[in-house]
């Protein structure tokens, strides 16, 4: 019986020929990330247990995104926590480079390799092939000292894409698309799969942005054919492969969908779930305070490119603040120098450092009672961006720069 | 996980997510005792001051979706919540509960059967028995009752490798 990219990948961490759904496997992870969310516990845990030990110090690594710079005394005490373990234990760590996934895209993940992240968006990893997927810092405790884990084998949901999408739509619109779909908890303790010729026109960022976001179906791991474009960005970066990794023509699928990817229009996730789906249009005209474009779902140089377009000679609405950020130094650097930063800033815009910012309601940009944001960041549910009775939009690169210019949600061909 | 006790049920619906469990600015606090009195703030502020050690909660679907931040379950295990029944759990959250030592239970009736404030009677692994009715519920693997009956995994590994 043939194998998923999913079963593929855990068979080949748990050192056999075979894996299939619903069995549970003892794995060696390839690499583990965490980040400044949990990994003080991580480190109180840690120092609580007697003579421990770091099975491979090689695939640690550490990144503090979420809260940087430091927004308390609590955070920067929680921080250098974080940075003493890591400089004395010899661990892999990064500080103000970016965001964690975006972070690992650029500079660890290998096609092949399953990896744990202290973070539920870790399933980003699949754009490259790689079982990325989200632990609790227990987990990951667990994984750290033992270099193991057990996972359940999930089934998997199999997207055929075929088509383009679009002019002016983005790879946020068609996850938005596939989430309204299946639900929030269409995908839960599964594997999203993706592949059909209609990946071969998404551009590396649109799949990071695809797999990321696949959490918010509830998926375990989210996993796409790596292909030419995957390796090229992979060989730039000056990596190899572990492994890579195909489905076969006979795995066996818990379900499968067929997405013409020339049919997807414009999306809006209305508070507060993700898979509270409406085609952008229907929300048009809704007043908005804040907006933000950023976050590892939405803040690589494509779609501050694509942001830029639409700003580009004119201003962000005098009602409205624009939060801009980039998801890493490296896009940081790349926009400064494709003159992309200025265009933002000439427009209005308020361009900050790589961080999770607003997308997980802290350390910047958060939202007082009764306002509205219109966010690239990853949820909308209550509270997230700040006071609990505040209300968010999630949305594409394009419909948050011209909600920005307009004061209320609009998409990019009305402004 | 024999042991039969009786809750007093607290009522939460569907997709109840990690950001209503606990909300990102609390996360930074020093210990889960701090914590606590913001637990589901955003959604129902006076619940956490209501519930008492011993209670249990019921759920509709999808109950802990979102971040994977540990302070969810510990927060809820902290409450003293015996066990949250729900139709079902997100996975990452379902596995911290059970890393933290906090019992949760499947069930797809009685969230649609249940009235606030009234008490069930929970045997783990085998039933809850609610107004009379019985509901079966399935036991969990051997390696997960061996974590969640030592109080969470990192008591777990003590108790494996000979530590209290």
């Amino acid at each position: 019986m043939g194998m998923t990219m999913a079963e593929k990948i855990i068979a080949l961490a748990a050192g056999k020929t075979e894996a299939k759904a619903g069995d549970i496997e003892t794995v060696t992870l390839d690499r583990l990330m965490s980040n400044d969310g949990t990994t003080h516990l991580t480190i109180d845990m840690y120092n609580n247990l007697k003579n421990p030990k770091i099975a491979d110090t090689e695939k640690l690594v550490w990144i503090i995104d979420h809260n940087i710079p430091a927004d308390s005394p609590k955070t920067a005490a929680s921080h250098k926590k974080m940075r003493d373990f890591a400089k004395e234990h010899g661990i892999t760590f990064y500080e103000g480079e970016g965001v964690c996934h975006q972070v690992m895209m650029e500079n660890h993940v290998r096609p092949g390799e399953l990896i744990f992240g202290a973070d539920s968006h870790t399933c980003a990893y699949g754009a490259l092939g790689a079982f990325g997927t989200g632990v609790g810092c227990t987990d990951y405790l667990y994984a750290m000292v033992t270099g193991t884990s057990w996972l359940l084998v999930p089934e998997t949901i199999r997207f055929n894409l075929t088509g383009k999408l679009p002019k002016g739509v983005h790879a946020r619109d068609l996850i938005l698309t596939i989430i309204g779909k299946i639900g929030a908890n269409g995908a839960n303790y599964k594997s999203m799969e993706f592949g059909g010729e209609g990946l071969a026109s998404l551009s590396m960022a649109d799949r990071i942005s695809i797999c990321n976001l696949c959490v918010e179906a509830g998926a375990k791991t989210a996993l796409m054919e790596v292909d030419d474009l995957a390796m090229d960005y992979l060989h730039k970066q000056g990596r190899e492969p572990k492994a890579i990794i195909k489905a076969d023509q006979d795995a066996v699928y818990f379900e499968t969908y067929d997405i013409d990817l020339s049919e997807i229009v414009p999306i809006v996730a209305k508070p507060h779930f993700v898979d509270n789906v409406v085609p952008a249009k229907e929300c048009a005209g809704t007043k908005i305070d804040e907006a933000f474009l950023g976050s590892c779902n939405n803040g690589r140089i494509e779609d501050l490119r694509v942001g830029a377009e639409i700003i580009k000679g004119k201003h962000v609405s005098d009602k409205v603040r624009f939060l801009v950020v980039p998801a890493s130094r490296s896009v940081y650097k790349q926009a400064m120098e494709e003159g992309l930063l200025d265009i933002f800033m000439e427009a209005g815009a308020m361009v900050m450092n790589p961080n999770c910012s607003v997308c997980w309601g802290a350390c910047q940009g958060v939202i007082g009672e009764g306002e509205t944001l219109i966010s690239t960041g990853t949820r909308n549910f209550k509270g997230r961006a700040g006071h609990k009775d505040s209300y968010i939009y999630l949305a594409s690169a394009a419909t948050v720069t011209a909600s920005a210019i307009a004061g209320y949600i609009a998409t990019a061909d009305s402004i | 996980m024999s042991n039969t006790f009786t809750a007093k049920i607290w009522v939460l619906g569907d997709d109840i997510d990690t950001d209503i469990i606990l909300p990102t600015e609390y996360l930074a606090m020093k210990s889960v005792e701090e914590m606590k009195p913001y637990a589901f703030s955003p959604l129902r502020p006076e619940l956490a001051g209501l519930i008492k050690p011993g209670d249990m909660i019921v759920a509709g679907k999808n109950f802990g979706c979102g971040s994977s931040r540990e302070q969810a379950p510990e927060v809820v295990k902290a409450l003293g919540i015996s066990c949250v029944v729900a139709k079902s759990y997100a996975r990452i959250f379902f596995r911290n509960a059970i890393n933290n030592g906090l019992l949760l239970i499947e069930n797809p009736d009685l969230y649609d059967e249940v009235t606030e404030g009234d008490s069930a009677e929970v045997t783990p692994g085998k039933e809850i028995l609610y107004k009379g009715k019985k509901y079966e519920i399935a036991s969990l693997p051997d390696n997960l009752l061996e974590i969640l009956e030592a109080g969470g995994l990192v008591k777990a590994m003590r108790k494996r490798n000979g530590l209290s």
